[in-house]
C-alpha cells in the first residue's frame, strides 16, 4: 500500500560520494533536503582504493573543500597516510593524496549527515521518479512516496549493477550490495540517454598471508599536509604501504586464461576505462612490458583486509588466485574479497548543463558515476554543483557555474557537459589548459570567496582566509622592496646553488624568481622575515617563479573570455548555418552551446567551423 | 544568403585570348539575361545549371562582343549560389565594357576574394582551402601556382601532421609521467627532450622562411626605384620593359584602380611602386630628397638603386644609402660612354649585389634575374617544398615555433617539466589551429594509447 512518506526541496538519490556533496550543499543552503541510500551501511563507501586524492584529484578535494564541500575535512580525520605525489616535477602537477580508513570515512560521514539541520537520511531503493505538477514524486521499492521539488541522480555504479567474476555474473551493487534494478526503466520513460559503462577493483587479502620482508616500503611525508584548509589539528601518519611487481609467471597464467576473462569473451558489453585496466587489458595491450607496479594499501587500522591497486581483474576467482599467487610477497595471499568488474547505467552528460541539470527535464540533476565520470573525488565534486544549483533553484536565484580557467571542477563539468565522454572520465592535470594557474595549493585563493558568497564559508573561516591573504601580500610587498646587498654571504649561497653571483643590489623578488634559489635558501640573508604558514610560502614561491607562464596563462584566459561574450542563442538550428560541416551541425544541435568559446570545445566542430559561426554571428548582428 | 549580386572579371588582366566576367548572387542570371542575347533566342533564365549559351553582349543597344555564357545554379557552383560566367574575347577594354554593362543592370563591384568569402560561407570549401584559393588568385607565376595548389592538396596539413606527432607523443609521455607517477613510466630524457624541441625548431623555421621567399613568389616582392634625375632610371625601366610586365589592379579580378606596375623576373614578381613619374621625371631638373627616399625605403622589401657611372656620389647619395639599413637592396650602376667617376668600391662595401647596365648594348637583364633572386631568398625556394598558405598560417607557425623556443628556454632556465609542457602543449594547439584538432583530447588519446597508465 503506497503512503506519503515526506515533502521535500530537494531529493538526492544515493549516498555515495556526490550524493553526500549535495545533500550537504543543499540542506546547509537552507532548501529541506532527503537523501536516500539503498543500505545504510553503504553510506560514503570506498569501494574500490581505500584513498582520496592522487593527481589532479587533489586538487578536486582541496576546491570542494574551498567552496565548503566535506570530504577534504572527513579525510583528514580518517587519515592514514598522506604523500604529496610528483614533488620535484613542479608546482602545477603537485597532488596530495591520503591513504585513508575506509570504514572510519564511512561513519564520520554518516554521522556528520545524520547530524546535519535542514537534511534527512533514510534508507530508501527508490524505484520510480515520477513529474508532478510542481515536481516530481519519488516512490521507494516498500511502497514510500516522496514528494520533492528538485531530484539529484547520483546512483553511481548501482544502477542496473551487474557483477563479473569470470563466467559469473549476477545482478549487484558494489561490495555485495543489492543494486538498484528498477530505476532504469522509469528514468527510460522520462527520456534519459542511457548507456553502459564498466569498472573493477582488485582482491583483497589477508595481511598476515602477505610477506612483506622483501617488498619496497612507502612511507608518508612527514609532517602530513592536510587536505582542508579547515583542519588545524596536526596529522599523523599510521601506515606505510608496499610496493611489488609483475613478472614472467603472472603474465603466463593471465595469457593461459584470458579466454575465461568475460572482457574478451564478449559478456561484458559495457564501456571500461582506459585509464583504470584489468590487469588483463593491462597485459594483452601492452604485451612488451615486462613487469606492472602493484601497491599493497591497508583498507584500514582496524581490519586486516590489504588493497592490491593496479591488480584489478574479472577472470574467475580460481585464476585470480593463481596469478596473484605469482607476485613477489603474495606467495600464500588468502584472498578474502575477489576482484570483479561490475556493469553499470548512466547517463550521456551532454544532454545536461553545467548546473547538471538536465536540459530537457527541468527540476532533475545527476552527479557522479551516473554523469559518465569515475572516482570518488570527480563524484563529489559534480555533487557539491549539483547541490548548489537545485537548492539555487528553489530559492529562485541564479544559476551556479564554475568556469574551466578557474578550477579543476570547471574543467571536469565543461568536458563533461560540452565533449561528453565515451568511457568513464577521470580527471587528469594534463585535462586542464590553465594548471599553472589551477594548482592545489591556491585552491582556497581561487574558490574560498565564492564559497563564502554561497554561503557555504562560515564567517570564521573567511575571517581566517582574509587573514590568509592578507599575510601573503605583506609579504610579496616585502620581497619587493627588500634589497640585498651584494654581500660575500649572499654569494656563496647564489654560487652553492649554482646559480650566478651578484654585483650590485638586488631584491629578494627578483633572486626568487630564479628556478635555482627557494624562499628557504635565503633565509640567512633574510633577517627580518616574519613568521609565515609553509602554505602561503609555496604559494608565493610559485606565483614568483613561474609569473611568466602565469601571465601567459591570465592572456590567454583573456582571450577565451573575449570569445565567451559571443554568446550563441540556444534557438538556433545550426543546420541552416550551411558554412557548417556536417558533422558540426549535428554536435552543435546536440550540444547548444551557450557561447562561441563553448562551442570551440565540442569534439568533431573544427577551427574552420568557428570562423564561420563567427561570421554568422557578425552577419546576422548587420542584418538585424 | 539574401547576399547582394556581385560582379567581377575573374580571368587576369592584360593577357589571354579570353576574359571571363563571373556574376555570382540570387539575381545573377536574371542580370545576365539583359546584357546577354543569345543567338538560339533562349533566355539563360530557361537554362537548368551546367548549361552554355552562345551570343552577343548587348549595351545600350550596341553589341560589345561574341560570348558564351555558362549557367551554373545554386547549390551547384564556385560560390554556391547562382552564377552566370560570361566567356568573351579578352583584352583589357572589351571585358572591362561588358563587366561595366553587367553592373549597370542591377551588379555590384565584387569586393577583394569576395567570391571566395562567399564559397566559404556556403560551404564550398574550409577555410585552409579558402585561404588557399585567396593564394591561388594573387599567384601569377607558375611556381606560385604549383606552390599554391600543393597547399590545397594537403602538403601542409601533412608536414604539420608530423611535426605534431612528435611533439605529441612527447607531450603524452610528460603528462604520463606527471598524471600517473605511481605508473613506472619511463623519466623523461632531458636529452631526448632537448633533441625533439630543437628539431622542432629547425622545422618550423624552415617552414616560415620558405613562406617568406613564397611569399616573394606568389605574391610579389613590392619593390622601389630610387635614384637621383638623369642617372638612368628610364633605362632600367626600358629593360624592365623587356620582361613580361602588366599592369595589374591590386586584387585580380575586381575593378579597383590601377595602383602598381608588376614585373615577372623569372619566378620572382617585382611589385614596383610609384613608377607612373619616373619617365617624365627623369628628364626633369627635381630633387628626389632624403625624405621621400626613407619614405620608399620603409615601403618596400626590395630597392633598386640607380647610379650613373660617369658622375661621383654626391652627399645626397651617401646619405641614401645611408638609410637603406636592413632593406635589401640591388645598386643599378648605368653604364654611359663617357669616363667612370663613380665610387664603385664604395658602392662595393654598402651593397652586397651590384649590377651593370647599358642602355647601348641592352645588357644587365641576367645579372638583373640573378641579384633579385639572390636579394630575395628566394635562390633556395622551392616550389615542391611545403608552403603554408597565407599570414594566419604564418602567423601560427610562428607563434607555434615561440613556444618551441620558450621550451628551451625554460629548460635552460632550470624550470620544473610542467612549465616545459605548458610551452610545449602551446606550439601544439597554433599547430592545430592549422589542422582543426584540439590539443587536450589528442595528447590524453596518446597517453593511453601509448603508455599503460592505470591503478
Amino acid at each position: 500500500m503506497n503512503y506519503i512518506a515526506g515533502n521535500y526541496d530537494v531529493a538526492v538519490i544515493g549516498a555515495g560520494h556526490a550524493g553526500i556533496e549535495a545533500a550537504f550543499a543543499a540542506s546547509r543552503l537552507g532548501v529541506k533536503t532527503a537523501i536516500f541510500t539503498i543500505n545504510m551501511d553503504a553510506v560514503g563507501n570506498c569501494p574500490c582504493n581505500p584513498s582520496i586524492g592522487g593527481t589532479a584529484k587533489g586538487h578536486l578535494v582541496r576546491e570542494i573543500d574551498a567552496l565548503g564541500g566535506e570530504m577534504g575535512k572527513t579525510a583528514d580525520k580518517a587519515l592514514l597516510q598522506m604523500r604529496m605525489l610528483n614533488l620535484g616535477k613542479g608546482p602545477a602537477v603537485h597532488s596530495l593524496r591520503a591513504q585513508i580508513d575506509r570504514r572510519k570515512y564511512q561513519d564520520i560521514m554518516k554521522h556528520k549527515l545524520e547530524l546535519q539541520h535542514n537534511l534527512e537520511l533514510r534508507q530508501a531503493e527508490i524505484v520510480k521518479i515520477e513529474k508532478t505538477e510542481d515536481g516530481f514524486m519519488l516512490e521507494s521499492r516498500t511502497h514510500a512516496q516522496y514528494f520533492t521539488k528538485k531530484v539529484i541522480i547520483a546512483t553511481g555504479t548501482y544502477l542496473g549493477g551487474k557483477i563479473f567474476i569470470g563466467d559469473v555474473s549476477y545482478e549487484g551493487g558494489p561490495d555485495g550490495m543489492f543494486a538498484a534494478t528498477e530505476l532504469t526503466k522509469s528514468l527510460v520513460s522520462l527520456g534519459l540517454p542511457l548507456r553502459r559503462f564498466k569498472t573493477g577493483t582488485p582482491a583483497r587479502v589477508l595481511k598476515s598471508s602477505i610477506d612483506f620482508s622483501e617488498l619496497e616500503a612507502q612511507h608518508g611525508d612527514e609532517p602530513p599536509q592536510h587536505f582542508s584548509f579547515e583542519t588545524e589539528e596536526e596529522l599523523e601518519n599510521k601506515v606505510v604501504c608496499h610496493i611489488s611487481w609483475t613478472n614472467e609467471n603472472t603474465k603466463k597464467v593471465i595469457l593461459d586464461n584470458i579466454h575465461l576473462s568475460p572482457l574478451y569473451s564478449g559478456m561484458i558489453e559495457g564501456v571500461g576505462p582506459r585509464y583504470c585496466p584489468s590487469l588483463e587489458d593491462k597485459i594483452v595491450r601492452f604485451k612488451d612490458k615486462e613487469r606492472h607496479q602493484l601497491f599493497i594499501e591497508p583498507c584500514g587500522l582496524d581490519t586486516e583486509e590489504m588493497y592490491l591497486q593496479g591488480m584489478s581483474s574479472s577472470l574467475p576467482e580460481g585464476v585470480q588466485s593463481a596469478f596473484y599467487k605469482t607476485i613477489k610477497g603474495l606467495e600464500n595471499a588468502v584472498i578474502m574479497r575477489p576482484a570483479y568488474a561490475i556493469e553499470y547505467d548512466c547517463v550521456d552528460p551532454t544532454s545536461m548543463e553545467a548546473t547538471l541539470e538536465f536540459k530537457d527535464i527541468r527540476g532533475l540533476y545527476g552527479a557522479g558515476q551516473f554523469n559518465g565520470s569515475s572516482g570518488y573525488e570527480e563524484a563529489a565534486a559534480q555533487g557539491l554543483v549539483a547541490g548548489i544549483n537545485a537548492a539555487r533553484a528553489v530559492k529562485g536565484e541564479s544559476k551556479f557555474i564554475l568556469d574551466r580557467s578557474g578550477s579543476y571542477i570547471g574543467t571536469l563539468i565543461d568536458d563533461l557537459v560540452t565533449k561528453g565522454s565515451n568511457e568513464p572520465y577521470r580527471m587528469m592535470t594534463s585535462r586542464s589548459e590553465y594548471r599553472l594557474l589551477l594548482r592545489q595549493d591556491n585552491a582556497d585563493e581561487r574558490l574560498t570567496p565564492t564559497g563564502y558568497e554561497i554561503g557555504l564559508i562560515s564567517e570564521e573561516r573567511w575571517q581566517k582566509y582574509l587573514a590568509k591573504t592578507e599575510a601573503k601580500e605583506k609579504e610579496l610587498k616585502r620581497l619587493k622592496s627588500t634589497t640585498l646587498s651584494p654581500t660575500d654571504e649572499l654569494n656563496n649561497i647564489l654560487v652553492s646553488r649554482e646559480t650566478s653571483p651578484v654585483s650590485s643590489g638586488v631584491t629578494l623578488y627578483d633572486l626568487l624568481k630564479r628556478p635555482q634559489l627557494s624562499y628557504k635558501d635565503l633565509a640567512e640573508v633574510d633577517k627580518e622575515r616574519p613568521q609565515l604558514e609553509p602554505i602561503i610560502i609555496e604559494q608565493l614561491q610559485t606565483e614568483i617563479k613561474y609569473e611568466g607562464y602565469i601571465s601567459k596563462q591570465k592572456d590567454r584566459i583573456e582571450q577565451v573570455r573575449r570569445m565567451s561574450e559571443k554568446a550563441l542563442p540556444t534557438d538556433i538550428d545550426y543546420r541552416e548555418i550551411a558554412g557548417l560541416r556536417l558533422e558540426a551541425q549535428e554536435k552543435l544541435n546536440k550540444i547548444k552551446p551557450l557561447s562561441v568559446s563553448q562551442a570551440s570545445r565540442i569534439s568533431g566542430v573544427s577551427p574552420a567551423d568557428i570562423s564561420v559561426l563567427i561570421i554568422w554571428l557578425s552577419s546576422r548582428k548587420g542584418g538585424k | 544568403m539574401n547576399e547582394t549580386t556581385i560582379a567581377a572579371i575573374s580571368t587576369a588582366q592584360g593577357a589571354g585570348g579570353i576574359g571571363i566576367i563571373r556574376i555570382s548572387g540570387e539575381n545573377a542570371i536574371v542580370i545576365a539575361d539583359k546584357v546577354f542575347v543569345s543567338f538560339s533566342g533562349n533566355r539563360l533564365s530557361d537554362l537548368e545549371g551546367y548549361r552554355a549559351a552562345y551570343g552577343n553582349i548587348v549595351s545600350e543597344g550596341e553589341t560589345l562582343d561574341e560570348c558564351v555564357a555558362l549557367v551554373f545554379r545554386a547549390p551547384k557552383s564556385f560560390t554556391g549560389e547562382n552564377v552566370v560566367e560570361l566567356c568573351c574575347h579578352g583584352g583589357n577594354l572589351i571585358t572591362k565594357l561588358v563587366l561595366r554593362a553587367v553592373l549597370a543592370n542591377g551588379a555590384e563591384a565584387a569586393q577583394p576574394g569576395e567570391f571566395t568569402r562567399r564559397a566559404f560561407i556556403n560551404g564550398k570549401m574550409n577555410l585552409s582551402e579558402a585561404e588557399s584559393i585567396m593564394n591561388l588568385i594573387s599567384a601569377q607565376s607558375k611556381s606560385a601556382l604549383k606552390a599554391a595548389n600543393e597547399v590545397r592538396q594537403g602538403a601542409v596539413s601533412k608536414k604539420i601532421y608530423a611535426l605534431c606527432e612528435k611533439l605529441e607523443f612527447t607531450a603524452a609521455h610528460l603528462s604520463a609521467w606527471a598524471d600517473f607517477p605511481e605508473e613506472d613510466i619511463p623519466e623523461v630524457n632531458d636529452e631526448n627532450l632537448r633533441l625533439t624541441l630543437n628539431e622542432s625548431v629547425k622545422e618550423l623555421e624552415a617552414l616560415i622562411k620558405n613562406y617568406d621567399a613564397g611569399k616573394a613568389v606568389t605574391q610579389g616582392v613590392p619593390t622601389a626605384i630610387l635614384g637621383k634625375p638623369n642617372v638612368g632610371k628610364s633605362t632600367l625601366m626600358n629593360l624592365l620593359s623587356g620582361f613580361d610586365k602588366s599592369i595589374v589592379t591590386d586584387i585580380p579580378g575586381t575593378t579597383r584602380d590601377v595602383v602598381e606596375e608588376t614585373v615577372v623576373l623569372g619566378d620572382i614578381i617585382l611589385r614596383l611602386s610609384d613608377t607612373a613619374g619616373i619617365r617624365e621625371t627623369d628628364n626633369v631638373v627635381e630633387k628626389i630628397g632624403v625624405d621621400r627616399a626613407k619614405e620608399k625605403i620603409e615601403q618596400s622589401e626590395l630597392l633598386l638603386v640607380v647610379f650613373d657611372s660617369s658622375v661621383p656620389l654626391d652627399e645626397e647619395d651617401r646619405q641614401i644609402i645611408n638609410e637603406i639599413k636592413d632593406t635589401q637592396a640591388i645598386a643599378v650602376i648605368n653604364k654611359s660612354d663617357l669616363d667612370t667617376k663613380i665610387d664603385t668600391e664604395f658602392i662595393g662595401t654598402r651593397f652586397e649585389h651590384i649590377v651593370y647596365i647599358s642602355a647601348k648594348q641592352g645588357t644587365g637583364k641576367e645579372e638583373l634575374i640573378s641579384a633579385v633572386t639572390k636579394a630575395t631568398g628566394t635562390e633556395e625556394f622551392s616550389a615542391s617544398a611545403v608552403l603554408l598558405a597565407g599570414e594566419r598560417q604564418r602567423f601560427a607557425a610562428e607563434e607555434a615555433l615561440n613556444s618551441v623556443k620558450s621550451a628551451i628556454d625554460a629548460m635552460d632556465m632550470g624550470f620544473s617539466l610542467d612549465a616545459v609542457t605548458i610551452d610545449l602543449e602551446n606550439a601544439l594547439s597554433k599547430l592545430y589551429e592549422l589542422i582543426g584538432k584540439n590539443v587536450s583530447e589528442e595528447i590524453v588519446d596518446k597517453v593511453f594509447h601509448s603508455f599503460c597508465v592505470g591503478k
